[in-house]
């Protein structure tokens, strides 16, 4: 017994300790952080005043601000906006392609997961100023439709790849009995298929929806100045304005609005695996 | 008219002959089964019956219309298969449910339906269970019921009792021929189990690479059979070849090397010279101590060389004096005695003229 949970702890153990360390440290120095006051050249200000006058300790200062000013949910709303349509879009883009894959012969699935994954082989931020090339003639640049676009671009492949692992894993013999029993190409996809899809479409969407959401990169180069979204106010919170308290409480919101959308998502899909 | 009729019907996978001409005809209300060994064409030919796959050449007729162009969604047969395919995102109720949503049945009535359904079955309680709540056999209830809810011209059974244990297939034999009475409907059903076959079946086609051996009912096929192949395949039996010397209205005469002539009431048809074989079921063939006298045309010494114990009978096997072994069965009908022979005991065996067939090369 003794030995069989030194095991466990062997086995457990690294990882945990470096999720500790790496995860929710950096999380709660985070919390921290949002409490402080900036530093007058970036970073933040001592916890215990160093010369008369200077702000030091904790104020909840950030917090008001954000509440203060509709133009940070403003920018949230936007932010989930842009990433529920770029989660639409790459569903909408990589549902027939997963279910081609996955009903293709077996010797050219793993053939096809890789054309599906290569892009990754070549620099991320060559392929998203290869869009400006793409999108400039057509004078489509610099608008919410350049992002949306370079958005599902860089992130199609994972939501297919979710939706392949589901898809492959369907007994096919499902679709003859339901057919069997009446049900035509379309209902056979509706009341078979794609209801046992949702685990995988719940996944694909989370892959998607969460990592956009934090994208600095696209908005700013394909979107202009003026289509920001919360993970440009972050980066500017850090690298532009140096003011790391703002930075670190814009984090801390972001992550407690996804984590509100994923547990209402989650009960929502709860719901209507049920009624299904 | 034939419910089903298939008219040399024939499907080829590449180099194989799958299904070779076959030709039946299946009537309203029987329980015909498919009878053969993995590989001999009969899963093909369900799925052809059923829609799922094409004949090469040859029609199937479903109350005489050619079925070619009716797509498996719109041909009023339903198939049971194999591994059950119930949809695991739908309760039990549900599953049921979904031939009648399709046909685009109002509501209540689907709900009726259901209910009757599940009576039938015996599972009313379980309606809001999943199916990977379900036991094996509750999993085959389903399955039946779903497939017989609204009422097809046929159902079709792939095989539906291959992956449940020996005990609960029996108790299921006997409640798919009480369902098949209850509703009245046409059941095909292949199996590669004869005994299975023997006891659910009102007609049995055996099949043997692509190609129809023989049809008819278990006593005949049992006792009748037309040659090697299904009197090798159905139940065991002795095969004695020899040749015919002599053949007349009242039977056959067989040479069987080392064993002298055997006589038949069989085989008249035969003509002298040609080699054949006397089949001989082992209930049969009569065993006794060495020396009894037993009043019947072939009697041979013999030993007994092994024997295999399965509780109610016995089956002894023989060494004759030709070296052939020879199978006999023995009830095990007196109290208290599990056998009556020992290995290695003297023994004499024989058999009527009248018992066996007598097979053509």
């Amino acid at each position: 017994m003794a030995s069989r949970r030194a095991l466990r702890w062997l086995v457990g153990g690294p990882p945990f300790f470096f999720l500790v360390l790496f995860f929710l440290l950096p999380a709660l120095i985070m919390v921290v952080a949002s409490l402080r006051y900036p530093g007058d050249f970036g970073g933040l200000a001592p916890l215990v005043a160093t010369r008369p006058g200077e702000e030091a300790g904790l104020t909840t200062e950030t917090y008001r601000v954000f509440f203060s000013d509709w133009i940070y949910a403003e920018i949230f709303a936007k932010s989930f906006g842009v990433a529920a349509l770029t989660t639409l879009a790459c569903l909408v883009a990589a549902y027939p392609l997963a279910l081609l894959i996955a009903r293709s012969d077996k010797r050219h699935r793993d053939l096809m997961v890789l054309l599906v994954v290569l892009p990754f082989a070549s620099n991320f931020l060559v392929r998203i100023y290869a869009w400006m090339i793409i999108l400039g003639p057509f004078d489509l640049l610099f608008s919410r439709f350049a992002v949306i676009v370079g958005m599902v671009y860089v992130n199609l492949p994972f939501m297919i790849l979710p939706l392949y692992t589901n898809l492959e894993k369907h007994d096919p013999v499902l679709l003859d009995a339901a057919q069997d029993l009446g049900a035509n190409a379309w209902r056979r996809f509706w009341r078979v298929t794609f209801p046992l899809s949702l685990p995988g479409i719940f996944s694909g969407a989370a892959l998607v929806f969460i990592p956009v959401l934090g994208m600095f990169a696209i908005p700013e180069i394909l979107g202009g100045k003026d289509d920001w979204i919360v993970g440009n106010m972050i980066k500017e919170s850090f690298l532009g304005t140096r003011d790391w308290p703002f930075g670190s409480m814009l984090s801390l919101m972001l992550t407690v609005a996804v984590l509100a959308v994923a547990g209402a998502a989650s009960w929502l899909a709860g719901k209507a695996l049920k009624r299904a | 008219m034939a419910l089903l009729e298939i008219r040399n019907v024939t499907r080829r996978f590449g180099p194989l002959l799958a299904v070779d001409g076959v030709s039946l005809a299946v009537e309203a209300g029987e329980f015909f089964t498919l009878l053969g060994p993995s590989g001999c064409g009969k899963t093909t030919l369900l799925r052809m019956i059923a829609g799922f796959d094409q004949p090469d050449a040859g029609e199937i007729l479903l109350d005489g219309a050619d079925m070619a162009d009716t797509p498996p969604e719109k041909r009023p047969i339903h198939t049971v298969f194999q591994s059950y395919a119930l949809f695991p995102h739908m309760t039990v109720a549900q599953n049921i449910a979904f031939p009648l949503r399709m046909a685009g049945r109002e509501p209540a009535r689907i709900a009726q339906q259901v209910n009757d359904a599940l009576r039938l079955v015996h599972l009313e309680e379980k309606d809001a269970h999943y199916p990977h709540e379900l036991s094996g056999g509750q999993k085959q209830r389903v399955a039946l019921a779903r497939s017989l809810v609204n009422r097809p011209r046929l159902l079709l059974l792939d095989e539906p009792l291959g992956a449940l244990d020996a005990k609960l297939r029996e108790e299921m034999q006997v409640e798919l021929i009480e369902m098949q009475r209850a509703v009245g409907i046409t059941f095909v059903f292949v199996t590669h189990s004869q005994s299975e076959a023997l006891a659910l079946s009102s007609r049995i086609a055996v099949m043997n690479r692509g190609r129809v051996e023989q049809v008819d009912d278990p006593s005949r096929l049992y006792s009748q059979p037309r040659n090697r192949f299904v009197a090798d395949f159905i139940g065991k039996i002795n095969m004695l070849e020899g040749e015919v010397v002599a053949a007349a209205e009242g039977g056959a005469r067989l040479r069987v090397p080392g064993l002298g002539e055997i006589e038949s009431r069989g085989g008249s048809g035969l003509a002298p010279g040609v080699a054949a074989a006397l089949a001989v079921r082992p209930e049969q063939v009569r065993i006794a101590e060495a020396g009894a006298e037993l009043p019947l045309a072939n009697r041979y010494a013999g030993k007994v060389r092994d024997f295999l114990y399965v509780g109610d009978v016995t089956t002894y096997i023989v060494d004759l004096p030709n070296g052939q072994q020879l199978r006999a069965l023995l009830p095990n009908s007196a109290p208290g005695r599990a056998k009556f022979f020992e290995v290695g005991d003297a023994v004499t065996v024989a058999w009527p003229a009248e018992a066996g067939v007598m097979l053509a090369q």
